[in-house]
């Protein structure tokens, strides 16, 4: 089995390979003139304004802790996963599967409670602007674009 | 030696053509596209270069090869090649593990229509499909743009999201078969026995997945041009901005080819029997290839079908249906397989845990219909 990642190796040094190819390939017959209007950072063609690393979301981070926690889930999940669906571990005893089933389920339970928590607490829910009203009568009744939104 | 050089002369074909074929496609995908979106829109689409434009491939890459490249003065030069060489990289090496068919004999030398076949098949292409969003966001990141930075935020937090989701729908698939290598996961269905008769809510939610993992229409947010110029590619330019593009196209392939193999049988076709007993196993093999192959294009065909039909998803919408749609549907599929298997009757059970859900959303959607409108 060890040497079939000898192949994973070949796989990655043709990839590697082929992609140095095409870079130098293009190199070699692509034009090359460059100006200082050319290699300023492109902002809609205004001159840029600032540092380009803005302040973004938070919440962004928020989702990367939960993500870390639902991983980890996912790690242990892939061997459980193949441990429950292994015939010889389930025909040597009869419950096996019973408790492999209802073991993974206490460990869902609790990170999904987790997952609870923060849906209830809002930190998967994202800001939204206050929409100012209009006098604009519209003959279709606001509420119906709740159910879209 | 003699017989494993030979072996080994015929992996280096096999990596060579499984490399032509997704490279191949991926090329021609842009094409279909095109015109498929044509079709959709009545237009003609592009028709000038070769007949009916079939050309038009080779000509974009001529266009890639000669166009000019630079680098941001600002931009972080070494970072800035490396985004999108990453993307394209991750893109061709999830090809390594699908099985494209079963054992062929050619010239004396039997050998498996498949790159690797490797014990942990499936969560190989998982981690490869992972790794790709660094491509997306050392591009966006080195490129010292703000569109760009965006852009690659966005890419990172909605890969991440929906990856979750869609290992939960492949673990669904592993409890079945209790291995990881697709090889047998795709030997466990032969002979109709599909995976999507008992996992058609599984097959739902990677599919979604998929197209969230490709960055496809409708949650194609980090190139969103309506909001953020061309989100993480802003920079790019030539053959590098080729790179993200056909790494996208590639992607598209390849999940097609996943999906086949986990739900639809992977090389199985009916009759592949009555194929294999009058005309040999090697032939009937080939004909598998095909099959294969034939259904990762028709869902490449889903793919662009769907760019031009749904409109894009707004931010907070893709993120809430990843994590208060997508991951709680799919512990409930992990559930119900887990019952069907513990029953006996695991094809009763997909479906009617199916049923019970969809009625469940009818009823839910009627009760806070009723409250809203009231």
């Amino acid at each position: 089995m060890i040497e079939s990642f000898g192949y994973v190796l070949a796989f990655l040094v043709a990839g590697t390979g082929f992609m140095a190819l095409v870079l130098t390939l293009a190199r070699f017959i692509r034009p090359n003139r460059p100006n200082d209007e050319k290699l300023s950072t492109y902002e809609s063609g205004e001159a840029p304004v600032g540092n380009a690393n803005v302040r973004f979301n938070p919440r962004f981070y928020l989702y990367a802790l939960l993500f870390v926690l639902f991983e980890i889930e996912l790690i242990l999940l892939f061997p459980w996963a193949v441990v429950f669906g292994d015939k010889q571990l389930a025909a040597a005893s009869e419950n096996w599967k019973h408790f492999a089933l209802f073991e993974m389920l206490i460990f869902i339970g609790i990170l999904g409670l987790g997952l609870a928590y923060a849906w209830v607490k809002g930190y998967l829910e994202w800001e939204k602007p206050n929409i100012q009203a209009e006098d604009f009568k519209s003959p279709v009744p606001p509420k119906a674009y709740e159910k879209f939104n | 030696m003699e017989p494993t050089n030979t072996l080994f002369m015929a992996k280096a074909v096999i990596i060579l053509v499984v490399f032509a074929i997704t490279l191949g496609v991926a090329a021609y995908s842009t094409y279909f596209e095109r015109k498929i979106a044509a079709f959709m829109q009545d237009r003609v689409g592009p028709d000038r270069a070769g007949p009916f434009g079939i050309l038009q491939p080779l000509a974009d890459a001529v266009k890639m090869f000669m166009k000019e490249d630079f680098i941001p003065s600002h931009a972080n030069k070494w970072l800035f090649i490396m985004g999108p060489c990453l993307s394209m990289l991750t893109a061709l090496m999830t090809s390594a593990v699908i099985p494209f068919g079963d054992t062929v004999t050619v010239a004396g030398v039997t050998f498996d229509l498949q790159g690797i076949d490797v014990n942990i098949g499936i969560l190989w292409v998982f981690g490869i499909v992972s790794l790709g969003v660094y491509g997306i966001l050392i591009g966006g990141w080195a490129s010292n743009n703000k569109y760009a930075l965006l852009g690659g935020i966005r890419a990172a937090s909605q890969n991440i999201s929906y990856e979750l989701a869609m290992g939960l729908s492949i673990i669904a698939i592993l409890m079945f078969s209790g291995s990881l290598s697709t090889k047998t996961i795709v030997e466990a269905q032969q002979n109709g026995h599909w995976n999507i008769f008992y996992q058609p809510l599984g097959f739902i939610i990677f599919i979604v997945c998929a197209f969230a993992e490709c960055n496809r229409t409708p949650f194609d947010l980090p190139e969103c041009e309506t909001e953020l110029i061309g989100g993480y590619h802003t920079e790019y330019s030539s053959m590098k901005l080729g790179f993200y593009l056909f790494a996208e196209y590639i992607n598209m392939f390849i999940s097609g080819a996943v999906m086949a193999t986990l739900f639809f049988g992977g090389y199985d076709y009916p009759g592949y029997e009555f194929v294999a007993n009058k005309l040999g196993e090697t032939p009937a093999a080939f004909i598998g290839a095909g099959a294969l192959i034939g259904k990762a294009l028709f869902f490449v065909f889903v793919f662009m079908w769907v760019r031009w039909t749904l409109p894009r998803f707004r931010y907070d919408q893709l993120m809430n249906l990843g994590w208060t749609g997508l991951i709680p549907l799919s512990i409930y599929n992990v559930l119900v397989t887990g019952i069907g298997i513990l029953s006996g009757q695991p094809i009763i059970a997909g479906i009617a845990g199916f049923v019970l859900l969809i009625l469940g959303l009818i009823i839910y959607d009627q009760l806070t219909v009723k409250k809203k409108i009231a």
